[in-house]
């Protein structure tokens, strides 16, 4: 049996709820986000959830001037283009998400290394809406 | 180290269809005109009727022409039935993929003639939908969901090795540049004009209409002006992406002891290996792609070569920081150093170490199931002094392709030897 609280739908699940999860490898002490029932480092199934605290700085960004549907449906385009970033956690992993709070008129501006905290987006309206994680600057 | 092929496999025959946008036909009719292409190059003839296996590359025809189960069909339309069929997705990787399917089907013995291939019709689809379609080779529940597109994953890659490395950004451009340069020699390629043509033919069309023409010192100044070169996911512009295409090529593969019946001048595959790894933000490196590293070092001990040894190489420039980070992958040129190589024209036709003298994909063309196969048909003509104006000169010995499937996930990469 694998345990339900580390299945991959458990991290989205989590995020409607306004956290953050990943696992915490009970062997080896590896930490991985998203969440695994088998670490990754040791193989080992003696995996808990944990909560992470959301603190890191931006590792690699981009902003986006041609979104794919799901973003384009959001409300992005050219004109109003979006950042999404690859964070590096204060645990140690790493985790792509949507940067937001920063100015994109001049991405030059926009440094790695800026310190950033977990927030979330709700994109799409009505049924359709839809939360997700994002970073702002801490 | 890795181990030896347990017996020799030989490249004796290749062929392509034009890279480029057909609305008329499918990545059928494409991949027929490969498979002629490909029997005229034996230069001893040979009988379809002798193929004991099909290995086929394709990451989506699902998507893109509504369309799976793909391989039996096509062998089917090239007359093979009832040949083993297998298709095989791993993303832009897959017919890199197929050609080691293949390689270790002859190296195990039990087929001695097989026929890879890889085709890819991608322009049936609105822009939008092939941009969905691609994103399909990343992870849709960690990775799509925070908004990346595949040039933004790339243009993330980038941001990081331009910050790593305190490079210049002007290097990307430099590398579309010298792969258009190739590309313009290449009938096969897609877009078959260096960027300058491209800047003049903007020029002509304006003075045609009567417009105000718009002025450029140079290449590099078009490149850099938003409006003639658009901003697709910073710092990446759309003259740094592969473009979508339709295209198909094939390569035919023969247990060594049987290369003589087929060509006097065969060409030796003597290194093969394939690496994989997670998620993008998951990689030990965001500024290289680790699988790549991996995936030559097998190749190389396969082989028993070094990076030196190697006269030229296909990489696999879905966008132009992909090629800056192969040639550091594969061990060209040290960590940090590929964009000043790339500034200095060492990765030209003339350089120390010619990249994608065949265009690449930014200028053949990127239709992804095929351009695995499709590096493997310039390592084929230019070892054979058919590449014309952009034949390299001296004695090529040792070639190398790199194809990589979605930011770095799969990685396959092939050394070929030519011996006489």
């Amino acid at each position: 049996m694998t345990n339900q609280a580390l299945h991959a739908k458990a991290f989205n699940q989590a995020i409607a709820e306004d956290q953050l999860i990943g696992s915490h490898c009970l062997v080896c002490g590896n930490i991985s986000i998203p969440q695994r029932q088998i670490c990754s480092n040791c193989h080992s199934d003696q995996v808990e959830r944990i909560q992470m605290d959301g603190k890191g700085t931006l590792a690699a960004f981009t902003v986006i001037y041609v979104p794919p549907t799901s973003m384009a449906e959001a409300g992005y385009n050219a004109k109003n283009p979006y950042c999404v970033g690859i964070v590096a956690l204060g645990e140690g992993p790493r985790i792509s998400a949507q940067i937001i709070g920063l100015d994109l008129s001049d991405p030059e501006t926009i440094k790695i290394g800026l310190p950033l905290k977990q927030t979330f987006v709700v994109r799409g309206e009505g049924e359709f809406a839809k939360k997700f994680l994002a970073f702002e600057p801490a | 180290m890795a181990k030896k092929l347990s017996r020799g496999v030989a490249v004796v025959g290749v062929g392509m269809s034009k890279f480029g946008v057909f609305p008329e036909k499918t990545s059928r009719d494409l991949f027929v005109e490969a498979f002629q292409e490909l029997r005229q190059s034996v230069q001893k003839g040979f009988d379809p009727k002798d193929i004991e296996a099909f290995y086929m590359g394709n990451f989506s025809s699902d998507h893109f022409e509504n369309q799976a189960h793909l391989a039996p069909i096509v062998a089917s339309w090239v007359g093979i039935s009832p040949v083993e069929s297998t298709r095989i997705e791993d993303a832009c990787a897959s017919s890199g993929v197929a050609l080691r399917q293949g390689v270790l089907a002859i190296a195990s013995g039990n087929v001695d003639v097989v026929l890879v291939g890889g085709l890819e019709k991608m322009t049936d689809l609105p822009g939008a939908k092939v941009t969905d379609t691609l994103a399909l080779a990343a992870d849709s529940m960690f990775e799509i969901p925070a908004g990346f597109t595949f040039p933004g994953f790339y243009a993330a890659m980038a941001t990081a090795y331009l910050d790593k490395y305190n490079a210049d950004p002007d290097a990307l451009l430099r590398v579309g540049i010298k792969n258009h340069e190739n590309g313009a020699l290449n009938e096969k390629a897609q877009f078959n004009q260096s960027i300058k043509d491209v800047m003049l033919g903007k020029q002509r069309k304006a003075e045609q209409k009567g417009l105000p023409i718009p002025q450029w010192d140079d290449e590099m100044a078009f490149l850099k002006d938003p409006k003639a070169n658009l901003m697709i996911a910073w710092p990446l512009r759309l003259f740094d992406c592969s473009p979508v295409s339709d295209g198909a090529a094939a390569v035919l593969l023969v247990s060594e002891e049987l290369a003589e019946k087929f060509t006097d001048e065969p060409i030796f595959v003597v290194g093969s290996g394939q690496a994989s790894d997670g998620a993008l933000a998951e990689r030990a490196s965001l500024s290289d792609i680790p699988a790549a590293a991996k995936a030559s070092k097998r190749a190389y001990e396969m082989a028993g070569l070094t990076p030196d040894d190697i006269d030229f190489a296909e990489v696999h420039d879905c966008f132009t920081i992909a090629e800056i980070m192969a040639t550091e992958d594969l061990g060209f040129f040290p960590r940090g150093e590929g964009w000043k190589a790339a500034m200095q024209g060492q990765t030209a036709r003339d350089g120390s170490h010619p990249i994608n003298t065949s265009g690449g994909l930014k200028s053949k063309g990127h239709p992804v199931g095929a351009s695995g196969v499709g590096q493997v048909v310039e390592v084929w003509k230019q070892m054979h002094g058919l590449a014309g104006e952009r034949q390299l000169r001296g004695k090529l010995r040792h070639a190398l392709t790199h194809n990589v499937g979605g930011t770095g996930q799969t990685c396959v990469v092939h050394i070929f030897e030519k011996r006489n």
